[in-house]
């Protein structure tokens, strides 16, 4: 069992390393200054929110592994993020629809983690909720107003939700890793919380005059390490010094 | 545009609304300005007023005002207005005996 | 970070101001002799409001530009925690641009004009930031040396005679300290490394040494008879009314002088050789001596026409022109809330 919390906690880092790696790369290039304040400053967050969780899965796996070792020694097919999180970042509209999918889901399933995971994971979980609500508030702001600002950020906007649903079925998922857990009751499954983020996103989406999408399939294979072919040039960026340097202490 | 009395104004392409930002640094105090923010509406003038001027310490609240609401006295730094203070040294404890041998310490 | 750049020898610092007849001028002035700080509203000379314009909006545009060389290693970082600490750096970087920018605007411009001059070549940004961020070193070296540089010059405008320019600069100053401290600190890890990564320190301090002692503080500014004579006489003339005026406190070769006191016992404590041979403590002066700026010539490397020079604009206006139609969006939502 606790080598079932284990795995589901790296996942939760490797979501929000990847997430927050992608969110790096916006850094300089946002569309004013406040908002490369604003990136930086959840991307910030996110990577905090990997070391602590990798911490834990080192702990809890029993192999002592540290942050970096789960960030820098990894291959690309141990990662078990979502697709979602390592999706490019495309136009601004595009990131923002991935940070609204992904903050509404974090908040509610760190939530249900610190009522009633396993006490460690809770603990982390619990503090990490109260960050990602306020991606969250920074998400629905800027889904409302690109939705209601100009023709031309509405229909961005909207082909961002559009780019970015058929990858929110997977954050959701139960696999035999969870359904362990749970059974357990070391940690929630996701599944039940779909419903409260189909309502809550949906009245993000609704106030800013856009169309929740009905997306004709749906992706998978992140948590079995299987990404799509963006993630190894993201991986690969992320080790690179590291990789380099062997034996190096930073 | 920052603390109220710039005369920058917006116009300029996309130029977003100024804010003067207030912060309590910690219990006890009052709201303190701290500078300004750009912002189209209250929710984000909030969220960049804490990006900008809460990185560090551990603020407890935030204000943020419409800096055209600001009312100012005069347009000059030094005005009529606050004169009174300067002319009428009975206000100040210094102008008077102080109450121990030995000088201006607090008595 | 801050620079008083090479351009600040293109002020004309002698430019007065009509209405230095009606009593304003002397008022003006008893305020900076009173070490009173002048505020937006106040009256001010045109040449006082032009010097701390072409000042506050260099600053302000190296603080922007000088994200983009170690931005652009953030995704790259080695440990998590270093990409937490150069995270947490280049935000500060965004938000000290903010905040001087803010404290141009007092002067009666629009931060959009201020861009708009960057992005046109009309304003100018510290030349140190058109060198290469070739390796991770060099996110170290300059945090370290450049923002070393910047901290020495800062110190002294918290005190500028220009009250929201001092303030900003207070709070820039409080945030800098850090930077300088993560630079030595990351420098430090690498000189206690293994061998490859102590050379990698040492190629980037010898990369960044140069830019930061000549370009951080400006031209020289003190005359001696030799090459640089025409230079340093200019920017000595600058350099008086700057101070005249409060906007600077100390020479640029002053601060330049502390800058190198402070550096050489720190490299000297990491192991790592400033490329310097001229660097040898001088008993007589209580000063490290250093090698003379050979000015011209390094001038020219760095015109606006090199390589860097040119991506660091075009990064900067790629990033401006792909976010104006998000601009443009939160400026029609902001409308329609008024109207509401």
């Amino acid at each position: 069992m606790t080598e079932a919390v284990a795995l589901l906690t790296a996942r939760l880092g490797d979501d929000a390393l990847v997430l927050g790696q992608r969110l790096c790369q916006w850094i300089t290039r946002a569309p004013t200054i406040e908002e490369d304040l604003a990136l930086s400053n959840i991307a910030l967050d996110l990577i905090g929110h990997a070391r602590t969780l990798f911490t834990l899965a080192g702990e809890l796996d029993g192999t002592g592994r540290s942050e970096d070792d789960f960030a820098y020694t990894r291959s690309d097919r141990e990662f078990g993020n979502t697709l979602l999180c390592e999706l490019p970042n495309g136009d601004f509209a595009v990131t923002i629809a991935r940070q609204l999918a992904y903050s509404h889901y974090a908040v509610l399933y760190y939530e249900a983690c610190a009522d009633t995971a396993h006490p460690e994971l809770a603990a982390v979980a619990a503090r990490a909720a109260t960050e990602v609500d306020y991606h969250r508030r920074h998400a629905d702001g800027w889904t409302v107003r690109l939705g209601l600002g100009t023709a031309q950020s509405a229909r961005r906007m909207q082909a961002g939700l559009d780019h970015v649903w058929p990858y929110i079925a997977e954050l959701f998922d139960e696999d035999e890793v969870v359904r362990r857990m749970e059974a357990a009751g070391a940690a929630p499954s996701p599944a039940p919380l779909r419903a409260r983020w189909e309502e809550r996103v949906g009245e993000v989406v609704e106030r800013a005059g856009l169309a929740v999408p009905a997306p004709r399939w749906r992706a998978r294979g992140g948590r079995q390490g299987l990404h799509s072919e963006a993630f190894g040039p993201l991986v690969a960026e992320l080790q690179s010094v590291y990789r380099q340097f062997p034996g190096g202490i930073w | 545009m920052s603390e109220a009395e710039g005369r920058g104004v917006s116009g300029a392409e996309g130029a977003l609304a100024s804010w003067e930002v207030f912060l309590r640094p910690r219990r006890g105090l009052a709201h303190l300005h701290v500078g300004s923010v750009r912002a189209a509406d209250p929710d984000m003038a909030l969220e960049r007023a804490r990006d900008l001027y809460t990185r560090r310490g551990d603020p407890l609240s935030l204000w943020v005002v419409r800096s055209a609401a600001v009312y100012a006295s005069s347009p000059a730094e030094r005005d009529p207005f606050f004169s009174g203070a300067r002319h009428k040294p009975y206000r100040y404890p210094e102008h008077f005996a102080p109450l121990t041998e030995g000088g201006d310490r607090h008595d | 970070m801050h620079v008083i750049g090479l351009d600040a020898a293109t002020a004309d610092p002698e430019s007065g101001s009509p209405g230095a007849g009606d009593g304003r001028l002397d008022r003006f002035e008893a305020l900076l002799a009173a070490g009173e700080t002048i505020e937006p509203r106040d009256w001010m000379p045109d040449g006082y409001r032009r010097m701390l314009l072409r000042q506050i909006a260099q600053h302000a545009h190296s603080e922007i530009i000088g994200m983009q060389p170690e931005g652009a290693w953030l995704t790259r970082a080695p440990s998590l925690h270093r990409k937490s600490v150069l995270l947490a750096k280049v935000q500060d970087e965004a938000g000290h641009g903010l905040y001087l920018y803010a404290a141009a605007e007092t002067l009666g411009v629009d931060r959009a004009e201020l861009l708009d001059a960057l992005h046109r070549g009309r304003q100018r940004y510290a030349a140190t930031f058109n060198h290469a961020a070739l390796t991770w070193a060099d996110t170290g070296a300059v945090a370290w040396l450049t923002d070393g540089a910047a901290v020495v010059n800062q110190a002294p405008l918290c005190h500028t005679s220009y009250g929201p320019y001092g303030r900003a600069m207070r709070r820039v100053c409080q945030e800098e300290a850090f930077h300088v401290r993560q630079g030595y600190d990351l420098m430090r890890a690498l000189c206690e490394g293994t061998p490859a990564q102590r050379e990698m320190a040492q190629d980037a301090v010898n990369r960044w040494w140069l830019p930061a002692v000549a370009l951080m503080f400006g031209p020289p500014d003190t005359v001696v008879p030799g090459a640089d004579q025409g230079t340093a006489a200019f920017g000595a003339r600058v350099s008086r009314q700057a101070i005249a005026w409060g906007i600077k406190r100390h020479t640029n070769d002053e601060l330049r002088q502390r800058f190198v006191d402070h550096c050489v016992p720190q490299a000297e404590r990491l192991g790592l050789t400033l490329p310097d041979p001229g660097i040898r403590w001088n008993e007589e002066r209580g000063h490290y001596d250093f090698g003379p700026i050979d000015w011209d010539t390094y001038r020219e490397a760095l015109g606006d026409d090199t390589h860097i020079a040119r991506q660091r604009l075009a990064h900067r206006i790629a990033a401006h022109e792909d976010g104006a139609w998000v601009r443009e969006a939160a400026a029609a939502y902001a409308a329609r809330e008024e109207a509401r």
